[in-house]
């Protein structure tokens, strides 16, 4: 909830300007705020001409990857032989990250005018938005969203008059994390398990349906339609080289003032923390914070001072993930805080690699025994194991996921570790 | 909406409508009424394959008798020509289906890291000792079921709690009375 808190460093982009303001919600509401006005312009647009504009502004991918979208929309075909489809995941279930629930439920024309920008690029003939179940409220505002862009015009059959059609669908997920995951996602929409599949063959080769497919997250859509109505220069007065324009950023945990701040790539992690969100309530010290979302490694308070972008949070020894900071305070028992973490992971993989299925259950395992005295000394080593048997060696990344938490948790923090084992 | 005609519809939608919710209209057979012959059919429309219309469908039986039964498996097997075995493969991969009754008012608090590091543990025992829930199970009076749920998206309003189609955030210990008043 960025809104009502507003600071210094906040940039209000399109992206969360209306944040807060119901009147984005309906079509009527949307178009007084200037809504649908890029897609007009799409319309007349060459398809590589948009994936070129999108290439330049430098955007990446949303969901955590980074990988640039431009240049993931130009590996789908150029000359379609049959159907091709964009599914946005609006799957957001990465402990941390709550930043596509606040575009669903307050800027839902954004995205869709998003998704049919990005489809209109990559031609495809029907874009899936799959939401998460659970994400009830949100999906039901943005089903009466699509419901609407059909009545006005904007979605169906000859769109805006253009003579180009696309169909747009809400795609309920039903509580499995992996279905975040690009080829999980794929699966689940097809009426599987959200089981992954290892790549090749990549999704703009044979994707949903077997057809190709691009997967983008809802902020990476919802990002389109102002880049390709002010250019590509226009977004990259914002950030890094490497990592332009803005991000939001959800900040939970042991704050003052916790929420989804759109604010710049590079912006300095500790200025996130401590100016933005006010820092530790109570004038509690921070102790650790986990900065992309659970996935990413734990920073000491020491260690903030970095670059808030993809290339800066790799070099500070972590990750930008999906820009979710998890903020720990002094009272914090880092054993606790990480065996919830491997709790989830356990809970959520699909069970098909071994390395993951049995690692990720046998590490919240170990770290319970630890967290009620019953851990040995050799637990540790073992743990230390475990996280390298389940790195780079199954389908996804969710192994590895609880990995970098948890190396980095034992490096940094080990003395209490070491302290609840000797008890 | 009172005694307005209510809208059929939209095919777009048909993939979306909430399917844990309060009011239950039961039925045995789904797709023998014309509402659950229409819902299966605008999401058939929606994919090129039939396989695909299996998780929306498996939300509409949940939707219309809060849970999915072995009988509501075999029927949608039967449409979309799957065998009863697939869908329950299906079916049990995802939390959020019910495989068994649950009490009219399913309670999910989240005890993820961010709700973890607020009051989460005690959020969670305080709803099981209002309601005299044990975790998992239907309370005897039918009403409540209260589970521990994974992260909900909810993070920065921790606590956050999910009751049916509901968003209930930033919870304490303190609020549950009330917002156990709240429910019918």
């Amino acid at each position: 909830m960025g809104y009502p808190y507003s600071h210094d460093l906040e940039v209000g982009t399109q992206l969360s300007r209306h944040f807060g303001d119901e009147r984005a919600r309906t079509l009527e509401g949307w178009k007084g705020l200037g809504g649908y006005a890029t897609l007009p312009k799409a319309l007349e647009m060459d398809p590589d001409a948009i994936t070129e504009v999108v290439k330049n502004s430098g955007l990446r991918g949303r969901g955590g990857a980074g990988f640039p979208t431009g240049v993931k929309w130009s590996f789908m075909p150029k000359e379609p032989n049959g159907a091709h489809y964009l599914c946005c995941n609006a799957d957001e279930s990465e402990p941390g990250a709550f930043k596509d629930r606040e575009i669903l439920r307050w800027v839902p024309h954004l995205l869709i005018e998003g998704c049919l920008i990005a489809a209109r690029a990559i031609r495809a003939e029907h874009v899936y938005i799959y939401v998460r179940g659970e994400f009830f409220p949100f999906s039901a505002i943005l089903r009466d969203a699509v419901v609407e862009a059909y009545e006005g015009g904007y979605a169906g059959e000859d769109i805006l008059g253009s003579g180009w059609s696309c169909d747009v669908t809400v795609h309920l997920g039903a509580g499995a994390y992996i279905a975040g995951e690009e080829t999980g996602l794929m699966s689940s929409l097809m009426g599987g398990r959200a089981e992954p599949w290892i790549k090749p063959p990549f999704p703009a080769q044979s994707g949903a349906f077997g057809r190709p497919t691009t997967v983008n997250n809802v902020e990476t859509l919802a990002a389109v339609p102002m880049i390709v109505a002010e250019g590509a220069d226009w977004y990259r007065q914002w950030g890094t080289d490497k990592s332009p324009g803005t991000k939001l950023w959800c900040c939970s945990g042991h704050l003052e003032r916790p929420g989804t701040y759109e604010l710049p790539l590079g912006v300095n992690l500790r200025d996130v923390i401590y100016e933005v969100c006010g820092g530790a309530p109570n004038g509690k010290k921070i102790k650790a914070v986990i900065p992309g979302g659970s996935s990413t490694a734990m920073l000491t308070d020491d260690e903030l001072d970095c670059s808030g972008c993809y290339e800066g949070m790799a070099e500070a020894g972590s990750a930008l993930g999906t820009a979710s900071p998890i903020v720990m305070n002094e009272d914090t028992s880092i054993v606790s805080a990480m065996r919830r973490i491997a709790q989830f992971y356990a809970h959520e993989s699909c069970g098909q690699c071994v390395q993951c299925r049995e690692g990720t259950s046998w590490t919240a395992k170990i770290l319970h025994r630890i967290e009620v005295g019953e851990g040995t000394a050799e637990d540790l080593d073992t743990l230390y194991h475990l996280c390298v048997q389940m790195t780079g060696r199954t389908i996804c990344p969710l192994a590895d996921s609880v990995v970098f938490p948890l190396v980095s948790s034992l490096d940094k923090f080990k003395d209490e570790y070491e302290a609840l084992i000797k008890r | 909406m009172g005694d307005q005609v209510k809208k059929p519809l939209h095919p777009a939608a048909a993939s979306s409508q909430p399917f844990q919710v309060t009011d239950l209209r039961p039925t045995e057979r789904l797709f023998d009424d014309p509402e659950g012959r229409d819902r299966l059919d605008k999401a058939l429309s929606r994919y090129p394959e039939k396989r695909a219309a299996l998780l929306p469908m498996l939300g509409y039986a949940q939707e219309r008798n809060g849970w999915v039964s072995d009988e509501n498996m075999a029927e949608i097997a039967g449409e979309l020509d799957l065998t009863p075995a697939y869908v329950r493969s299906v079916a049990t991969f995802y939390t959020m289906y019910n495989k068994h009754p649950v009490g009219r008012h399913l309670i999910q608090v989240c005890t993820c890291i961010s709700c973890h590091l607020d009051e989460a543990e005690e959020v969670f025992q305080r709803f099981l000792s209002e309601t005299g829930a044990r975790a998992g199970e239907v309370s005897e009076d039918g009403k409540y079921t209260v589970i521990e749920a994974e992260c909900l998206g909810a993070c920065g309003f921790a606590t956050a709690v999910q009751i049916n189609d509901r968003y209930f955030e930033n919870v304490t210990p303190e609020k549950v009375p009330a917002i156990l008043d709240e429910l019918d």
